[in-house]
């Protein structure tokens, strides 16, 4: 019924979907799995109209359709419950079902809200929810919230005719054990209204649900097994398949790191609703790997480090001592550099010139009484610029205008020439070519040389296997497993998704 | 159902090329604009190219220049102080009494008067930033609750007179020209010069950019941003009492009207000469052109003879282009 048909999505340096072909019938529920980066949103975000292929066509009942936007998209009956919950909260139920489509209830230019909201208390009963549909949005659960998601996108029923497709990004996410199973109930029932593309990275949860389930890898689609087919051992090493190349990540650099020297330490620290009872010691010259799905505690624990979150209980000690006041300020003073997994947003200042970026955590080392040497930092730019060959035709550049590889060097070299010797990266290959990431791996290796320690947060397991010493993989906050890495005698990213999901 | 064909995937790839004459049109349109109103006026009134009328007109900028770049570092960080007019006001006033209490002459001890005002404002600054930082309310909120504070401070302290001051010696501010142009001029580039050292060579005038151009950024390389806030209300608030003492050099009075329409020209002044509302772009030479664009089109409209509220009307075109020109309108996508 909906087809896609050897679809192609590029990204600049990336090749997000390659000749993807899918199809879901009438009244299936299809699962989508994959890492994360293996192109699933991409994806999703083709079929419900937010991205426009480059390449291959879409189907539906056999006529091409091409999509502008998610709204031309709904008007084919394809809707979309978002994972972050997209209902505007200070609105009620009936206006977050209607909303955008309230012409159907105007009379002589006002809203008839009685007949608003009788539509409204239709629809949720198509989700059995039994809730006025006056009550504002806020006050619901979570899981309430869900189902008047699933009630909204349902009023496609009434407003075209052909069939429906429903897409649920990571539906269960939020949602307790009883609550996923009220939910897949009710799928399974509608399914006599329309057909369901299920996203988790719950493998069990995919399995018990879906009638097939599709296995995406580097943007292809690698594997489609049904139901009854389906194991998840099987499903998993197809997920991450493919011998790593030991040249690529630098193993062959990697050195053992200084165990008698710890630069950070958590010691059964908990951050309420994030992370709880994390322990690890990160020491001189380590590479620690923070491995684990989307959610699992990564980036809090990350945040933590950098005192952007005060744990709820448990010590962090930084160089032996705990902070004193928990701020960034405090960390970077410490000797902690941060690399955000948003460039963009948290890594360097648009407007600001290459060596501006640079001193931006250590103007003090920069400046006497409040004013600053600028031609001090211009020479420590410039070094850098040299030791890192960031390209960039002088030192003066908008720091916006460099490629993505040369920002996140210029972000390197900010913590690195400031002395920081804890340096946390959050993806900091994310939505780089290959010849900039590899670059990044060579400093990696140079960093951990040096003395620093380094928690990282990779962008894909191949990567956390290769670069690390150490890796503690997550899983909804809790730690699973610890691996210890020694170059050679690695576990494979089998071994690690086992512990993930 | 219907086939949607694309028609619009291939026009975006001249783009680059636009982006960068927009970056340059963006720098240079503010001075441009100064040297097409000063061409049409002196086309069409000779007497506008003069030393005397450009001494006049630069008479009127100077305490409007001195507010205007105090309010620039603080429209740089994004935020918006709104809290001039009281600002001024006060600190007239505050200098007035000081000054005549002292002796009254600059020859005494009445010149500490100076650095009083100049005292005064840097602490209602601060306190305004306190209130917008501590007490986390939206910039423009606070200064201008700030603003109507100092206002009714100013009131207060004058009862409603006006003071005068006639030492010759400060009002020599006004009267003593060099090369024909008045001292004032000459003082008011002097703190437009210290206040492009603030903004190009000091931790400072840097980290103005820095929240301005990303807070998130800014406080994840451990900056002190709430300082930074705070010591840049305080800073503007110096450069409005620096405004107040040549408005009041400049007339001579010091009264709670003192501080009347510093609002709207400095803010007019900073956003026309291209510094940008939600901040990190920009700067005190934007804001000098902005200012002799404002202070030309007031002068040339006098001097080709239009009444005085056609003036009002093409400063907020001016306005609204200058916003229109400086606004990337794809990159943001919610205006409230």
């Amino acid at each position: 019924m909906y087809q896609l048909n050897k679809v192609d999505k590029k990204f600049p340096g990336v090749h997000a979907l390659k000749s993807v072909d899918f199809t879901i019938g009438r009244g299936e529920i299809v699962g989508l799995v994959g890492e994360n980066g293996a192109g699933k949103s991409t994806l999703m975000k083709v079929i419900y109209g937010a991205y426009q292929p480059d390449g291959g066509t879409i189907t539906i009942g056999g006529k091409t359709v091409r999509f502008q936007n998610p709204r031309q998209a709904m008007d084919h009956g394809i809707g979309m419950v978002f994972q972050e919950q997209s209902l505007i909260t200070n609105l009620t139920v009936a206006e977050n079902i209607f909303l955008g489509f309230e012409q159907q209830f105007v009379r002589w230019g006002v809203i008839d809200w009685k007949a608003m909201n009788a539509a409204a208390r239709r629809q949720l009963a198509k989700v059995r929810l039994d809730i006025d549909p006056a009550t504002v949005t806020s006050k619901l659960s979570f899981a309430q919230r869900q189902l008047v998601e699933l009630a909204k996108v349902l009023t496609l029923e009434e407003r075209i005719d052909g069939d429906l497709v429903i897409l649920l990004d990571e539906p269960t996410s939020v949602l307790a054990r009883e609550e996923v199973e009220l939910l897949f109930r009710l799928v399974r029932e509608l399914t006599s209204r329309a057909s369901f593309i299920f996203v988790s990275h719950r493998m069990d949860e995919v399995l018990e649900l879906s009638d097939r389930i599709y296995v995406m890898k580097d943007g292809a689609v690698v594997d489609v097994v049904a139901q009854d087919a389906a194991e998840v051992e099987a499903i998993q090493r197809k997920m991450v398949g493919r011998d790593i190349d030991k040249e690529y990540y630098r193993e062959q650099k990697q050195k053992p790191y200084d165990p008698s020297k710890v630069l950070l330490s958590f010691d059964r620290v908990s951050l309420e609703g994030r992370y709880e009872d994390i322990s690890f010691d990160l020491h001189a010259g380590e590479v620690l790997c923070l491995v684990g799905t989307e959610g699992a505690g990564r980036e809090a624990i990350l945040r933590t480090v950098f005192g952007l979150e005060r744990p709820t209980s448990g010590r962090v000690s930084v160089k032996g001592a705990p902070y004193a006041r928990t701020n960034a300020q405090e960390a970077v003073a410490r000797g902690v550099g941060y690399v955000p997994r948003e460039r963009k947003v948290e890594g360097i200042v648009n407007g600001m010139t290459v060596y501006e970026n640079m001193t931006l955590s250590q103007m003090k080392k920069y400046s006497s009484g409040g004013i600053l040497r600028i031609a001090e930092e211009r020479a420590l730019a410039e070094e850098w610029i040299r030791r890192l060959s960031i390209k960039t035709p002088d030192v003066h550049k908008d720091c916006g205008g460099l490629s993505g590889g040369n920002q996140q060097k210029v972000v390197l070299a900010k913590w690195r020439s400031g002395g920081s010797d804890i340096i946390l990266l959050d993806h900091p290959t994310r939505g780089l070519d290959i010849g900039a990431k590899e670059d990044v791996y060579d400093m990696i290796r140079e960093m951990s040389d040096a003395g620093a320690g380094i928690v990282l947060v990779a962008d894909t397991l191949e990567e956390a296997i290769g670069l690390s010493h150490t890796i503690l993989v997550l899983r909804d906050g809790v730690a699973r497993k610890r691996f210890d890495m020694a170059p050679g005698d690695k576990p494979s990213l089998y071994d690690l998704v086992h512990h993930m999901i | 159902m219907a086939t949607l064909q694309s028609t619009t995937t291939v026009t975006t790839r001249a783009r680059p090329r636009a982006a960068i004459s927009r970056d340059a049109l963006l720098k240079w349109a503010p001075l441009l604009v100064l040297l097409v109103l000063c061409a049409i006026f002196t086309l069409m009134e000779p007497r506008f190219l003069s030393i005397r009328n450009f001494a006049r007109i630069l008479i009127a900028a100077s305490p409007a220049l001195m507010v205007a770049v105090g309010v620039t570092f603080i429209i740089i960080m994004g935020s918006i102080d709104l809290s001039m007019e009281g600002t001024v006001s006060v600190c007239a006033v505050a200098f007035a009494f000081c000054f005549l209490w002292l002796g009254g002459t600059l020859a005494s001890w009445a010149w500490l008067a100076i650095p009083f005002a100049m005292l005064v404002g840097g602490l209602l600054g601060f306190v305004n930033g306190l209130i917008h930082v501590r007490l986390k309310i939206p910039s423009f909120m606070a200064s201008l609750a700030m603003g109507f504070v100092g206002t009714g401070l100013a009131m207060v302290m004058t009862g409603g007179d006006r003071i005068r001051i006639e030492d010759e010696l400060f009002r020599s501010l006004l009267t003593e020209r060099i090369l024909g142009f008045p001292l004032m001029v000459y003082v008011a580039g002097l703190f437009l010069l210290l206040g492009w050292f603030i903004q190009t060579r000091t931790t400072l005038g840097r980290n103005f950019y820095a929240v301005g151009g990303g807070e998130d950024l800014a406080v994840a390389s451990g900056l002190n941003v709430a300082r930074v806030r705070v010591l840049g209300y305080t800073l503007a608030g110096v450069f409005f009492a620096v405004g107040a003492l040549l408005a009041v050099g400049r007339i001579g009075i010091a009264e709670t009207a003192t501080g009347n329409n510093f609002m709207f020209i400095s803010i007019t002044a900073v956003v026309v000469g291209g510094t940008a509302l939600w901040g990190g772009i920009g700067g005190v030479w934007n804001t000098l052109v902005g200012v002799l664009i404002v202070f030309v089109i007031d002068n040339g409209m006098v001097v080709i003879g239009l009444p005085g509220y056609v003036q009002d009307g093409v400063l907020g075109i001016l306005v609204i282009l200058a916003v229109i020109l400086s606004t990337d309108r794809k990159s943001i996508s919610f205006v409230k």
